[in-house]
């Protein structure tokens, strides 16, 4: 026991149990995994190249906060804005007009018992999160709606040492198309820790397109789990956008369970200073005929650092899959680090799979060619970046949402473009 | 329309079953089983070594004892009992052989079986294979010495190096795999009984292609064979290395260790052709191929692995490249087959520490039957190699519905001026080209082959010649009967 | 040489040929022609043996043998040679490898003996000469980094490496201008002798100013609905398909 006891977790212990109606036996089962493992290591093949003992030795507690203006975070124009600031909601800044046939409800105002489709054995950040779930959503998209402007919802962390466990559910049923828009900022403060789970069931014939921006400061930690289903027709897209963070992990877990499907997962990060971003995904193709489409790219500057390892499995008898996945990265210093692990894991054997994973440098034969053309040498390389973005950049359909990442972008790395 | 029948399928798969499934009838000298030290020490004992050796050994064993058998692999094995293990066993008439005449009769119809034909190589002027043949651990013969011998080239088994050679072996041995490696290079550093040595002198190109054969022979033994090439500055020599083994219900263990060391301008070619027993169709016996083979590189040259790799029940093996020396050079050619219940964890690493340093890696993973064919591979830029360079290409093609295909790539980038470039496929065999082949007349069976060794091809043409007729000839067999 | 007597084959559920009926005699020159979709692909991988389609109906023969119960190969061994329309690639398999391997195998089941490389390097020769084939394309990868023209011209090659006793052009005009047509065509002429027999398959009248048949036949809707001289080919090119639909639709 003196083992465990030495690698348990601390930054848990100042926290109070949740207040929301999450079932018993999940926190049963969360209270058993904080208490017997351990904070991930390296040797850990799961966070093999992210060190979190600087997490471990943060005792991080939850504090209701207020901020003055929710302007600065806004991602798209949206009468359907919900704002979480530590995790709480935010009556007075959100924008409650809820869409026909949508339902938005928040778990703390939620009267049944809250269940959990991720997994909360071994996995302490899960475990974290449901046994002191500070708040969450539930956002249901009924059969046969459309919903023309996306839902968005955005979160804030502002105080010195909080952590935000929050819960997001969304169901997209029946022939339904929507979109879901998330924005992770953090105002004031040190050290906070947002340890975010998003859990997704896209059912049969349904569209569903979730647009995600992280942008907190670069000494906070950010964890964020999405555990999706997909059903039989269904259409599921998810961009990331790392554009700031100290500690940043993506779980993206997609569980294709029906026939047809599509799956597109983009992600583009831009590091700088000492960040650290591990992507992580899974694509589990458990049934046949279905396709999915990944792409991620990274520019990685200073002594930052980006991980990706991204999975695809074929199940035995998932026949007929055609699965794509790519990485690419550019280092522009000499401290920058990229581990880049594609994987692919195939069990069955009429598919089409590849991967590929391309580490370089800026073409400089490129940029001479643009300051030959009278470019200075900031924006010849601005330019070439942007270009090798642009291909995720590409796969974004809402323009409001091009636009804000564009803002971030000349902000914090000085774009001009 | 007479399709491919499951009865011709499994008189197919009978009548292809192992050939080189032969036993020889030596006496042989062999240790009691299981492990400890006074099994080592009879070991060294055996071979005559001096006290630095055996300590070596004797660190290795403490070493070994610490560690626990790895389990990262993709691989699904019953782990050997140590204990149950002989550890030594030499053909009895194990004396030295001065001349080929010499060698005794059955020995040399067992390699005649093996598809050595070393008399005939020797009668055959201007062929340029000199052979080292390992059986179960002992080194029985090595052709072509005095050759070697003028250009001052040493070739010889392990135990003649350590006689002979002390110094040599001494400076070099464990020097690329420390004993402290991994669970099964402790083992070997441990228990090893014999392997093959070859020095290059300085400048020295070898004319010929040195090469080993290697077969276990004797039942519940374990082969753990070391082979440790010194190229010298400026050398050149193109090592080929065959492996065979007997067919056995029992899973035989072979761990063995390659140390190559390329000085600065030096280079060396390694080939292998891995045909230990596979087991049978329903998955019993068969080796356990559990193999650490790595090379250093000085300035200016160059290590090139090329690997075909058809037989063992488990494979665990990633013959790896230190590129050390700026400008140097490593390379990975690889094919690897799995049929019935074989399975492969195999890849390679490619460690760039120096500047303008490259690498290539091809890798080409079939997998039949229900078989399962992983590629691991390492590509890690250090923050000192400038202008380092990979390219890596993993391609996967299934046969069968019920077989594996699955690629662990690590890319551990450090360096910005770094270019690494990874790509791999997995797809099916295709259909539209078996076609496309059986209606010019070619059948099924014949077609697979033409498919799978273009598919090899940029690997088979690595082989020297001798050596990717074999290599083409090991593919078609071991796919026979396989397509689901 | 061959006679087909109403055909009927499917894909998966859906019926395609539906009772065609042909007889190519040693010597004769057929063309096939017909709108997309009337089943002229499908005839000829029903020939060839593939095995996507499923025959329903009818009967195959070739040369006194039934055709439908032979194998791919056995049709190919049997002298049934197929110009692709889309020809495959095989990375890493040379031509000649490929072309060597299937005249032995063709050879081996005649109970010929295996050819000599020499005579088969001169056959090489030859043979490429004849469609104005680079010889360095014999050395490349099967139809790997082959334009579209080399490839159909690497088709007639094999053709007349082969010497077949049939062969079935499948639309080997598409995606051909017209010096690699003419080159193709001409091949295609001189390997004609009074034993063989050609079945051209086409959407076009183009190839068949340069290829001329002896007859002209018009598939439609999985059968030959109407069959003349080379004259009918004129025709269709001038009033396209439709006037045959109509005909047909009057005739009901």
């Amino acid at each position: 026991m003196a083992v465990i006891a030495e690698n348990t977790v601390n930054f848990t212990k100042a926290l109070a149990p949740t207040s929301l109606s999450v079932s018993k036996s999940n926190i049963e089962k969360a209270m058993y995994t904080l208490e017997n493992s351990p904070l991930p290591t390296t040797r850990n093949e799961a966070w093999k190249y992210t060190r979190l003992v600087k997490i471990g030795k943060v005792k991080f507690q939850n504090t209701k906060a207020t901020i003055a203006s929710i302007d600065p975070y806004k991602i798209v124009e949206s009468a359907c804005t919900f704002v979480f600031v530590n995790g709480h909601f935010s009556a007075e800044l959100s924008s409650r007009v809820i869409p026909a046939g949508v339902t938005c409800e928040l778990l703390s105002e939620l009267n049944e018992e809250i269940g959990t489709s991720v997994n909360l054995e071994n996995e302490l950040f899960n475990a974290t999160n449901t046994a002191h779930l500070t708040g969450g959503i539930r956002i249901t998209i009924s059969a046969k709606t459309v919903v023309e402007s996306p839902i968005q919802i955005i979160h804030v962390l502002k105080g010195d040492h909080v952590i935000s466990n929050f819960r997001t559910i969304i169901k997209a049923e029946k022939f339904s198309k929507s979109a879901i828009v998330q924005g992770f900022f953090s105002e004031e403060g040190e050290v906070n820790f947002c340890n975010n789970i998003t859990e997704v069931s896209v059912e049969d014939n349904a569209f569903l397109t979730i647009d995600k921006i992280q942008y907190e400061s670069e000494n906070s930690f950010h964890i964020n789990t999405e555990e999706v289903q997909q059903a039989k027709n269904s259409n599921f897209t998810i961009n990331t956008f790392t554009l700031n963070g100290g500690i940043v992990r993506n779980n993206l877990h997609i569980n294709v369970n029906g026939e047809n499907c599509e799956s597109h997962l983009n992600g583009a990060y831009l590091l700088k200073n000492k960040q650290h971003v591990d992507n992580h995904s899974i694509v589990d193709h458990k049934v046949p005929n279905c396709e999915s489409f990944e792409l991620y790219k990274g520019v990685i500057d200073d002594n930052s650092t980006g991980v990706f390892n991204g999975k695809v499995y074929v199940r035995q008898d998932a026949q007929k899959i055609n699965a794509f996945q790519s990485n690419g990265n550019v280092l522009l210093s000499d401290n920058a680090t990229i581990n880049s692990k594609p994987e692919l894991e195939i069990y069955a054997d009429d598919v089409k799979c590849s991967h590929g994973s391309t580490t370089g440098q800026l073409d400089e034969e490129a940029v001479f060619y643009l300051r030959a053309r009278g470019l200075s040498e900031k924006s010849a390389r601005q330019l070439m970046v942007s270009a090798f973005i642009g291909e995720v950049l590409n796969k974004v359909e809402n323009e409001q949402v091009l636009d804000f990442i564009h803002g971030i972008l000349r902000k914090r790395f000085d774009w001009n473009l | 329309m007479s399709n491919y029948t499951e009865d011709q399928l499994a008189k197919d798969l009978e009548s292809q079953e192992y050939k080189f499934g032969f036993t020889s009838n030596f006496e042989s000298d062999k240790a009691p089983k299981g492990l400890n030290e006074d099994i080592i020490r009879f070991i060294s004992a055996k071979k005559e070594e001096p006290e630095w050796l055996l300590n070596h050994r004797l660190e290795a064993f403490a070493v070994w004892k610490s560690l626990v058998e790895p389990e990262w692999a993709h691989v699904q094995y019953t782990k050997p009992d140590f204990q149950d293990i002989t550890y030594y066993a030499a053909p009895k008439q194990s004396k030295k052989y001065e001349s080929w005449d010499d060698v005794d009769p059955e020995m040399k119809e067992t390699m005649k079986k093996l598809g050595i034909s070393l008399d005939e190589q020797q009668r055959l002027t201007g062929t340029n294979v000199a052979v080292d043949f390992v059986m179960d651990s002992v080194s029985v013969a090595t052709s072509f010495k005095a050759k070697l011998n003028e250009l001052g080239i040493i070739f010889c088994s392990f135990s003649e190096a350590v006689q002979d050679h002390p110094e040599l072996v001494r400076a070099h041995m464990g020097t690329v795999v420390p004993t402290t490696d991994n669970f099964y290079a402790a083992l070997n550093s441990a228990v090893f009984t014999d392997g093959s040595f070859c020095y290059i002198p300085k400048g020295v190109r070898c004319p010929m292609e040195l090469s080993t054969y290697f077969r276990i022979n004797e039942g519940g033994t374990g082969q753990f064979e070391r082979t440790l090439v010194v190229a010298d500055e400026g050398s050149y020599v193109s090592y080929l290395e065959g492996c065979t083994a007997p067919q056995r219900d029992e899973n035989q263990l072979h761990a063995a260790v390659v140390e190559l060391i390329a000085k600065d301008g030096a280079e060396i070619k390694y080939s292998t052709v891995q045909n230990w027993y596979p087991g049978d169709k329903d998955g019993k016996g068969g080796i356990f191929n559990f193999v650490t083979k790595r090379g250093i590189c000085g300035t200016n040259s160059k290590i090139s692995w090329t690997q075909v790799e058809t037989g063992s029940a488990v494979t665990w093996k990633y013959p790896s490249c230190i590129l050390k020396g700026d400008n140097s050079i490593g390379e990975f050619y690889s094919v690897a087959v799995t049929n019935n219940y074989q399975q492969a964890d195999t890849g390679t690493k490619m460690i760039h520490l120096g500047k303008n340093t490259k690498s290539t890696i091809i890798s080409k993973g079939i997998s039949a039957g229900k078989s399962h064919n992983s590629y691991r591979g390492l590509v890690q830029i250090h923050k000192n190699a400038s202008n380092a360079r990979n390219f890596s290409q993993c391609d996967s093609l299934l046969m069968t519905d019920e077989c594996g295909a699955h690629t662990f790539p690590y890319i551990e980038c450090k360096n910005s001026s770094a270019k690494i470039e990874h790509e791999a496929t997995t797809s099916k065999i295709g259909e539209d080209q078996i076609f496309y082949c059986k209606q010019r007349g070619i059948s099924e069976e014949k077609a697979i082959g033409l498919i799978v060794n273009g598919y090899c091809k940029e690997v088979l043409n690595q082989l020297p010649m001798e050596f990717a007729v074999e290599a083409q000839k090991l593919l078609s067999i071991s796919l026979e009967g396989s397509v689901g | 040489m061959i006679k087909i007597e109403n055909l009927h084959a499917r894909v998966e559920e859906k019926e395609i040929l539906k009772g065609l009926n042909l007889t190519v005699n040693a010597g004769e020159i057929h063309a096939i022609m017909g709108p997309n979709g009337a089943g002229k692909s499908t005839l000829a991988s029903v020939l060839a043996g593939r095995e996507d389609f499923e025959v329903t109906e009818g009967s195959v023969d070739f040369d006194g043998e039934d055709l439908l119960e032979m194998d791919t190969e056995e049709r190919a061994r049997e002298g049934l040679f197929l110009a692709f329309q889309y020809p495959v690639e095989i990375p890493g398999v040379s031509n000649v490898n490929f072309l060597r391997t299937a005249i032995n195998e063709i050879r081996e089941h005649k109970g010929e003996d295996p050819i000599s490389a020499k005579d088969f390097m001169a056959m090489v020769r030859e043979k490429s000469a004849l469609v104005e084939l680079d010889a360095k394309l014999a050395s490349r990868s099967v139809n790997e980094g082959f334009s579209g023209g080399e490839k159909k011209r690497n088709e007639i090659f094999q053709m007349a490496m082969l010497n077949p006793k049939l062969s079935i052009l499948d639309e080997t005009d598409s995606g051909l201008d017209i010096d690699a047509l003419r080159i193709v065509a001409n091949g295609v002429n001189k390997l004609k002798t009074k034993n063989n027999a050609t079945i051209v398959i086409t959407h076009y009248q183009r190839l068949l100013d340069y290829i001329v048949p002896d007859f002209v036949h018009v598939l439609f809707d999985g059968k030959i609905v109407k069959t003349g001289g080379k004259e009918l080919a004129l025709e269709l090119e001038e009033k396209g398909y439709d006037w045959i639909k109509e005909e047909l639709a009057a005739a009901h």
